[in-house]
């Protein structure tokens, strides 16, 4: 069975495929490989995947995940407000000030479906030279105020044949993603005075399997009477976020994975 | 049918109707009262259990520290002493205070967990690894968002670490369940840490 799955994904990576790929007993792996700009993809004369974007070294795209859709429309207020649709106006909003700026932009969902943590995660990883934000309002909190969220520290996998766990995809980005954290919550806190001064830490789910510099980014909140407030505070929330991608742009720098060899095979391992 | 006849059920149907009109609300009104008395006396069952497990042990009285809401912040803990009979078994011990913590402070706004849910099972493994089964409740109860999910976990894991020192790391089910997320932002599908600063190795995160 695990001869199998190897052989599975040698064949599937040979031919320029997936890079989420089951390997044996449940075990999902992620190949950094063709997500690593520094590293040669010996595979850059296939069929490059469709949502694949070529693009020059650095931070060019911003993967945007407005987060619930469909049957869940995530923290509900008394007036109707739902997490799902804010999160969504929010999601166009922040793509426009980004696009000004020269960012190809990327929505998880642009209408109200709800993908799986694993396939806005997939879309994320799938990109080289890209940033992962997923946006959230909360049930709770000081309304207008705003906080950002990265993951806690997570142990680095072990090296293992130039792959790194699904399950800890976000664990070599975690530097990277607390410095994207910092900088935007800097310019929420700098908008919207009772914000935290500093990116916070919490086990966010989507965040987890991630292969990027990835935050959450949360508004307080949907428990507001009237929707025109939330509505009245996007644009600035959006240009605040936009500013901290901006700012955050020239930090980005490939991560260092463990157990990368010379000839620039990433390795990873199993959980 | 006689215009006689035609008037008398004319009437009648008017009394029907108002008697309706008069009965109605009231109906309503018992309907809601009966659903409030059987909300409250799941309430005070769950009290009471609480009572019966903190009192039937015949453990002398101590403190433990239990962690809600801080007051006038959101988005922190604050220890709170409470007297407690504590058994010296650490899976008795660890029920007795999150069931207590499950009770909830004096002001309820502190509060962490939802007031309907329920600790199902808890046990100790040989590693130090603490297997928390919740009812449903913690999870459709709670107010969305990675903020308070984020309280609720902390404030079990805090409690624990504070009570319990045989206790290494967390893993929360809901209803015998591993789940993917506690309220759509959480991730419960990894082990908490808990007293990570003590000798024996803790997890650091989900999943690990």
């Amino acid at each position: 069975m695990h001869e199998f799955g190897i052989l599975l994904l040698v064949l599937l990576m040979s031919r320029g495929f997936l890079k989420v790929l089951p390997i044996s007993a449940g075990i999902a792996l992620v190949c950094v490989i063709a997500a690593h700009p520094q590293i040669p993809n010996t595979n850059s004369a296939q069929t490059p995947q469709t949502n694949v974007v070529p693009s020059r070294p650095g931070l060019n795209i911003v993967v945007l995940d407005p987060a619930h859709g469909g049957t869940d429309p995530g923290a509900r207020g008394v007036g109707g407000i739902r997490e799902s649709d804010i999160v969504l106006d929010l999601a166009a909003q922040v793509r426009r000030g980004l696009e000004a700026q020269g960012f190809q932009v990327m929505q998880t969902r642009s209408a109200n479906e709800n993908p799986s943590f694993d396939d806005r995660s997939a879309l994320a990883n799938a990109q080289t030279g890209a940033i992962f934000l997923t946006l959230h309002v909360s049930s709770t909190g000081i309304a207008g105020t705003m906080r950002v969220y990265t993951m806690p520290d997570m142990p680095l996998p072990p090296a293992n044949g130039g792959l790194i766990p699904w399950e800890q995809a976000q664990a070599p980005y975690l530097s990277l993603s607390r410095k994207l954290g910092d900088a935007v919550q800097a310019e929420l806190t700098q908008r919207f005075k009772g914000s935290p001064a500093n990116v916070q830490t919490a086990f966010v789910r989507q965040l987890r399997t991630t292969a990027a510099p990835a935050i959450a980014v949360e508004i307080s909140s949907v428990t507001i009477s009237d929707k025109t407030d939330l509505d009245r505070i996007l644009p600035g929330v959006a240009e605040a976020i936009a500013r901290g991608v901006v700012g955050f742009r020239p930090s980005y720098v490939t991560p260092t994975v463990p157990g990368v060899a010379p000839g620039g095979v990433a390795s990873g391992g199993k959980p | 049918m006689s215009p006689e006849w035609r008037t008398r059920i004319l009437i009648a149907l008017a009394v029907a109707v108002l008697v309706a009109a008069i009965y109605f609300p009231i109906l309503k009104r018992r309907v809601k009262r009966q659903a409030q008395v059987q909300q409250q006396s799941e309430e005070q069952a769950r009290r009471e259990l609480v009572q019966s497990l903190t009192t039937a042990t015949n453990e002398p009285m101590a403190k433990a520290k239990l962690f809600w809401a801080a007051e006038g912040e959101q988005a922190a803990l604050a220890p709170t002493t409470v007297d407690l009979p504590l058994s010296n078994d650490p899976v008795l011990r660890a029920k007795q205070v999150l069931n207590t913590l499950l009770a909830g402070p004096v002001d309820a706004e502190l509060r962490t967990l939802p007031p309907d849910a329920a600790l199902l099972a808890f046990y100790i493994l040989p590693d130090g690894t603490a297997i928390a089964d919740f009812s449903e409740a913690i999870a459709t109860s709670i107010p969305s968002g990675v903020q308070s999910e984020q309280l609720a976990i902390d404030s079990i894991a805090k409690t624990l670490e504070a009570n319990v020192p045989q206790v290494r790391r967390l893993k929360i089910l809901i209803h015998g369940q591993e789940v993917e997320t506690l309220a759509g932002h959480l991730d419960l599908t990894g082990l908490f840490p808990v007293n990570s600063n003590a000798n024996a190795p803790a997890a650091t995160s989900p999943k690990e």
